[in-house]
């Protein structure tokens, strides 16, 4: 039988092959902090593919496409699995998508939306390499410049 | 078809090639006409959070002489923002006013933030450094009228290109029209990394240089800008590059010219443009500034519908 680092759920969803430092902070955007039921993390797990990997594994909870591609400027290499009765029903990969809302600083400090609690929103321009272009100010962020909320 | 009628005038971004002429072809049009009623009855806000002369007199000339009415303040020590409201709020209190918006503020993004909370067209008449389109419009047209052409012209951009949010938008908009760019400025104001990628994305043949010594005599429009004090946080910053460029005809015949050559500035002007150039041919800013009325007289009533 094959072992487990993170052990199983019976119904819910697993982010899975997510850059191990990125982790934590996956589940602040993902705003998994609140949920209720179980939510197992994984951190520095073997990975083919990254070295080491991150995975969280959330019980009672379907993560949709849209919700999933939130952190796809931290995560691109993640996938979705939706697990029911201990099977993946579902698998999807993350998709950078065309807005980024409340998750990127814009870089610039005279931007408005670093001022009066305006929430932060930016237009994917260019989606590899990333380049974000800020809603308010048009100022345009490589990946260099860009910090999270 | 180009419809402008309700639409934002955030940035020069937002508009094609066929819009930028359709308005210059509209303010040729205004510019026949002095007084008219085609606004008879509707009501334009101005709210100016920064110091302006010529934005702000001559979107409230173009106002009137085309038979509407203006409120409006020219400085927020006198609104509640001086209370501490927050842009968001007071926009959506005078939206409850008026029939339009002009606004200029001194943060980046301001318009857009205003445009996304109210249903009446905004205008940005100028946020922060970032773009001030009605200017670009006028710019356009006055190279436009004074070139007679806007295809493939070269133009030298001069003095604060890092802050200049005229020059940031005049340079997209040449863009549509096949323009080569020299771009001209001490070290320390060149024109920020990411929009001199954008223009080479854009395929524009674009070069810095620290002097206008060597290109001036390919040039066939100068946009000379004053480098602005209020952008600097730190006062030594500014007096480093204070005075650093000071075009007189002088300067310009030493240097070499085309004898065709036009020389723009969106005013006002502090030391960096000597007033003997104000007398020759080349000197264009004085047609340039009064240029602002009938474009803006041209965007008002496109963005209220008077004109489809």
């Amino acid at each position: 039988m094959k072992h487990l680092d993170v052990a199983a759920i019976k119904d819910g969803s697993v982010i899975d092959h997510i850059d191990s430092k990125s982790t934590l902070k996956v589940t602040e955007i993902l705003n998994i902090q609140n949920e209720e039921q179980v939510v197992l993390v994984g951190m520095n797990l073997t990975s083919k593919f990254l070295g080491k990997k991150g995975i969280i594994k959330i019980e009672g909870k379907i993560i949709d496409q849209k919700e999933a591609n939130k952190i796809a400027l931290i995560a691109p290499n993640a996938t979705v699995n939706i697990i029911k009765d201990y099977e993946v029903v579902k698998k999807f990969q993350i998709v950078v998508p065309e807005i980024i809302e409340g998750i990127v600083k814009c870089f610039n400090p005279n931007c408005v939306s670093n001022y009066n609690n305006i929430k932060a929103k930016q237009h994917v321009v260019n989606k590899k390499p990333i380049k974000l272009q800020c809603h308010y100010c048009e100022r345009i962020m490589s990946t260099k410049d860009i910090v999270l909320i | 078809m180009v419809s402008f009628k309700n639409r934002d005038i955030i940035s020069i971004r937002h508009f094609n090639k066929e819009e930028l002429l359709y308005i210059l072809d509209l303010a040729r049009r205004m510019d026949l006409v002095d007084h008219t009623d085609m606004l008879r009855g509707k009501v334009l806000a101005s709210l100016f959070f920064e110091p302006s002369t010529r934005t702000r007199l001559s979107f409230e000339s173009a106002m009137k002489r085309l038979g509407g009415m203006v409120i409006g303040f020219a400085e927020p020590g006198v609104t509640s923002a001086a209370k501490g409201e927050s842009l968001s709020d007071s926009v959506r209190i005078i939206e409850g006013y008026c029939d339009i918006i002009v606004l200029r503020h001194y943060l980046e993004g301001s318009a857009q933030l205003a445009a996304d909370v109210v249903e009446i067209p905004i205008i940005n008449a100028g946020d922060g450094a970032n773009q001030h389109p009605t200017q670009t419009f006028l710019d356009l047209y006055t190279i436009q009228k004074t070139k007679g052409t806007l295809e493939g012209l070269t133009i030298g951009f001069l003095g604060d290109l890092k802050y200049g949010r005229t020059v940031h938008s005049l340079a997209y908009a040449l863009a549509y029209f096949g323009a080569e760019m020299y771009f001209v400025s001490p070290p320390s104001l060149r024109l920020p990394a990411d929009f001199l990628e954008t223009l080479k994305d854009r395929k524009v043949k674009c070069y810095e240089h620290e002097s206008l010594a060597g290109i001036s005599k390919r040039l066939d429009v100068i946009y000379c800008t004053r480098i602005q004090k209020e952008r600097f946080a730190d006062p030594i910053e500014f007096e480093k590059v204070r005075g650093v460029y000071r075009l007189s005809k002088t300067t310009l015949e030493e240097f070499g010219i085309k004898d065709d050559l036009k020389v723009l500035h969106p005013l006002p002007r502090v030391d960096e443009m000597d007033d003997s150039l104000d007398a020759t041919d080349f000197a264009v800013y004085f047609h340039q500034a009064r240029n602002g009325v009938p474009i803006r007289k041209a965007l008002l009533a496109a963005v209220l519908g008077a004109i489809e």
